[in-house]
C-alpha cells in the first residue's frame, strides 16, 4: 500500500517541480505562464478535492437544501410544518435538555479529573492511559457502551437488584429511557471532556501559582484570581463542545430506545419512512434544524477559543 | 463557572486547615493538588467508569437462567458447530476489515498528498485544507448521511451497493482523525527545507518525498491509520442507516439474539480500540528508539 502511496504523491509533487525552478527564477515575470504554472500546480489537488466535492460537499448540500423541495422537486417552504409536529418538537427539546444536562454533569466532572490529573507528569504512563481510555470511551463506544449499561443498570443486574433493593426504584425501565440516556451519555461525555480541557489545564503556568504565592496568595486567592478566569473561556468552550456532541450522537441511542425519541433517531426514522403525511424530505429539514444549532454552538466556541489563546502563547 | 471552580477548590479544602506556612514549606501552591489529592480522585473516578465494563465482562460468565460462572459464552464463538449463529458477524467484521483498509487507502493516497502538496507548494492552501478535513467533525453524522442517501442511490447504479462502497461515505468521517496526527508531525519539522536539501543533492521530486518526506513523518502517519481504524470499527451512524451490514450493525443484531456474545465482543472491541491507542499515544518512543540507534 505504501508503495502505491508513493507514485501520487510523487507525480503531483513532480508535475508543480518543473514550475518551481522557473517561479524561483523570475518571481512576477509574465503575467500568461504565471497563470498556466498555477494551473498546473493546482492540479495535485484534484483529487483530493473532487473526492471531497462529491462525498462531503455534495452530501451537505443535499441534506441542508432538501427541505426546501417537495417529492417532484418544485421549491416548497411547506415541508417545514414538520416542525411544528408534536412528536417533532418533542424530540427536538428532548436532544437539547439531554445534551445540556448530560454536558454540564460531564463537564464538571471532567474538569475535576483534569485537575486531579495534572498532578501527573504530562509523560506518564498515567496520562497515557487515561489518554487513551478517554479516546476509546469519547469517540468510538456508541453500541458497545450501550451494551455495557444494560449489563450494568438492565434487567437482573447485580446494580439495578442493589438499586431497586434501596430505593425501589428500577433502573432497568429508566435506562431505556430518554433520561435513561443520560448515563451513557455522561459516560462518554466526562472522557470527552477530559481530552478537551486537559490542554488548558497544561496551560496554567506553574509560575502563576508561584506568583501568587509569592505576593502572599493563598490557593483559593489563585483560583478566583488567576485559575478560574484563565480556564472560564477553555471551560465554556468544551462545555460547548460536549453539548455539540451529545446532541449529534446516534448510535448509542439507536441501541437503547430503539422506538426513537430524541431527534437523531427521528432523522432515521424520517429517512427510512415518510411518517408525516403530506410533508416530504421531512429529514432535509430536521437536518437542516440540527444545523442550524450546531452552527450557533460552534460560533460561540470559535469566540470562546479565541478567548482561550490569549492566554497560550 | 461556579461549578467549574468549586469543583477543584472543594478537593482543596483539607489544605485550608493547616497553616499558610507549612503549606509553603511543602511547596503547594498553583493549580497542582496534592499527589494523594490527585490520586484519590483518579481514582475513585476511575472505579465509577469501571463498573459498566465489569458488569459487562461479568455479564459474559453468566450462566442462562442460573446462577454461576461458565466459560460457554466465550467457547460457543469458537465452537464450528454453532459458527452458522454467527455468520453475520463474521461477515460483518470482514466488511469492516476491508473498509478500513480501502479508507486507509483513501487517507494515503488522496489525503496525504493533497497535505503534502499544501505544504510544499501551496501554502495558502493550507487554511482550506483544515477547514475541509475539520468540517466532518462540527457536521452531525446524521445530517450527512441525509445526504449521503440520494449520493448513493445514484452511486448504487454505476457501482453497485456492495459493503466496501461504504467507505468513501466513512472516508469523510475520518478526515478529521487522520488530518491531524499528520498535521502535528508536519509541523514539527521544516519540510520545505528537508526537501530543498534533498532537491539539491541530486534527488528527483520523487525520490525526495519517498526517502526523506514520508520516513520524516512516519510517527504521524502511523497514529492516523491506527485512527482511521479505529474510526471504521467503531462506525455505526453510516451502515445503520444505509442498510449495510458492518461489525457495529452485526452486533447490534447479534445483541438482541445473543447478548451474551455481543457483550463479549463489545469488551473485546473496546479493549482492541484501547490497546491500537495506547500505541498511538507511545507511537514517538517506538518509533524513535531504532532511529537514534542508527544514526
Amino acid at each position: 500500500m505504501t508503495t502505491t502511496a508513493k507514485s501520487p504523491a510523487g507525480t503531483t509533487a513532480s508535475a508543480a517541480a518543473v514550475p518551481a525552478g522557473t517561479e524561483r527564477l523570475g518571481t512576477r515575470g509574465a503575467g500568461g505562464s504565471t497563470l498556466r504554472r498555477r494551473g498546473v500546480g493546482w492540479l495535485g489537488f484534484a483529487p483530493f478535492g473532487v473526492y471531497v466535492l462529491l462525498f462531503l460537499a455534495v452530501p451537505g448540500v443535499v441534506a441542508i437544501t432538501s427541505g426546501f423541495f417537495d417529492a417532484s422537486g418544485r421549491p416548497t417552504l411547506a415541508n417545514f410544518a414538520a416542525l411544528g409536529d408534536r412528536t417533532i418538537a418533542s424530540n427536538f427539546w428532548s436532544s437539547i435538555w439531554l445534551s445540556a444536562v448530560s454536558a454540564v454533569i460531564s463537564a464538571v466532572l471532567g474538569a475535576l479529573v483534569c485537575w486531579a490529573l495534572s498532578a501527573a507528569r504530562p509523560d506518564g504512563l498515567v496520562r497515557a492511559v487515561v489518554d487513551s481510555a478517554s479516546s476509546v470511551f469519547a469517540q468510538f463506544g456508541g453500541v458497545m457502551l450501550a451494551f455495557a449499561f444494560i449489563a450494568t443498570v438492565g434487567a437482573q443486574t447485580l446494580v439495578q437488584g442493589v438499586v431497586q433493593q434501596l430505593t425501589g426504584f428500577d433502573t432497568s425501565t429508566f435506562l431505556y429511557s430518554v433520561a435513561g440516556l443520560l448515563l451513557p451519555y455522561t459516560y462518554f461525555g466526562v472522557p470527552l471532556m477530559v481530552l478537551s480541557f486537559m490542554p488548558a489545564f497544561d496551560g496554567l503556568r506553574p509560575q502563576w501559582g508561584e506568583a501568587v504565592a509569592t505576593l502572599g496568595g493563598t490557593r483559593l486567592d489563585f483560583w478566583r484570581r488567576v485559575g478560574v478566569p484563565v480556564l472560564a473561556p477553555a471551560f465554556f468552550g468544551s462545555l460547548i463542545l460536549l453539548f455539540a456532541n451529545a446532541f449529534s450522537s446516534y448510535a448509542t441511542a439507536a441501541a437503547l430506545i430503539s422506538q426513537g425519541g430524541i431527534i437523531t433517531l427521528a432523522i432515521r426514522q424520517q429517512l427510512t419512512s415518510e411518517t408525516i403525511v403530506g410533508v416530504a424530505n421531512t429529514a432535509g429539514v430536521l437536518a437542516l434544524g440540527m444545523v442550524v444549532i450546531m452552527a450557533v454552538l460552534m460560533t460561540a466556541c470559535a469566540a470562546l477559543d479565541r478567548r482561550t489563546r490569549r492566554w497560550q502563547r | 463557572m461556579t461549578a467549574a471552580s468549586g469543583a477543584p477548590v472543594a478537593g482543596v479544602s483539607p489544605t485550608g486547615t493547616t497553616p499558610p506556612v507549612r503549606r509553603a514549606a511543602r511547596g503547594r501552591y498553583g493549580a497542582t493538588p496534592a499527589k494523594a489529592t490527585g490520586a484519590a480522585v483518579l481514582i475513585v473516578v476511575g472505579l465509577l467508569f469501571a463498573i459498566p465494563l465489569l458488569s459487562m465482562g461479568w455479564f459474559t460468565l453468566q450462566r442462562v437462567g442460573s446462577p454461576g460462572i461458565t466459560f460457554v459464552h466465550w467457547l460457543a464463538l469458537f465452537d464450528p458447530a454453532q459458527s452458522s449463529n454467527y455468520s453475520d458477524l463474521f461477515a460483518g467484521v470482514q466488511n469492516s476489515l476491508v473498509l478500513a483498509v480501502i479508507v486507509v487507502a483513501i487517507v494515503l493516497l488522496l489525503l496525504l498528498p493533497a497535505m503534502l502538496l499544501a505544504e510544499l507548494r501551496h501554502p495558502k492552501a493550507h487554511r482550506v485544507l483544515e477547514f475541509v478535513c475539520l468540517l466532518p467533525i462540527t457536521v452531525p453524522t446524521i445530517v450527512l448521511v441525509v445526504g449521503f442517501v440520494p449520493v448513493y442511490q445514484v452511486l448504487q447504479q454505476v457501482v453497485g451497493s456492495d459493503p466496501w462502497t461504504l467507505s468513501f461515505a466513512i472516508g469523510v468521517i475520518v478526515l478529521p482523525y487522520a488530518y491531524r496526527p499528520i498535521q502535528a508531525n508536519i509541523g514539527t519539522l521544516n519540510l520545505t527545507t528537508l526537501t530543498e536539501a534533498a532537491r539539491s543533492l541530486g534527488a528527483s521530486w520523487p525520490v525526495a518525498v519517498w526517502r526523506v518526506v514520508l520516513p520524516n513523518l512516519r510517527r504521524g502517519l502511523i497514529s492516523s491509520c491506527l485512527l482511521t481504524v479505529s474510526v471504521v470499527l467503531g462506525e455505526f451512524t453510516i451502515a445503520n442507516v444505509l442498510s449495510q451490514n458492518t461489525f457495529q450493525t452485526a452486533l447490534l443484531l447479534l445483541q438482541q439474539t445473543d447478548p451474551y456474545v455481543g457483550a463479549l465482543l463489545a469488551l473485546a472491541a473496546l479493549l482492541f480500540v484501547f490497546v491500537l491507542l495506547v500505541v498511538v499515544s507511545t507511537a514517538g518512543s517506538i518509533t524513535r528508539g531504532p532511529r537514534r540507534r542508527k544514526s
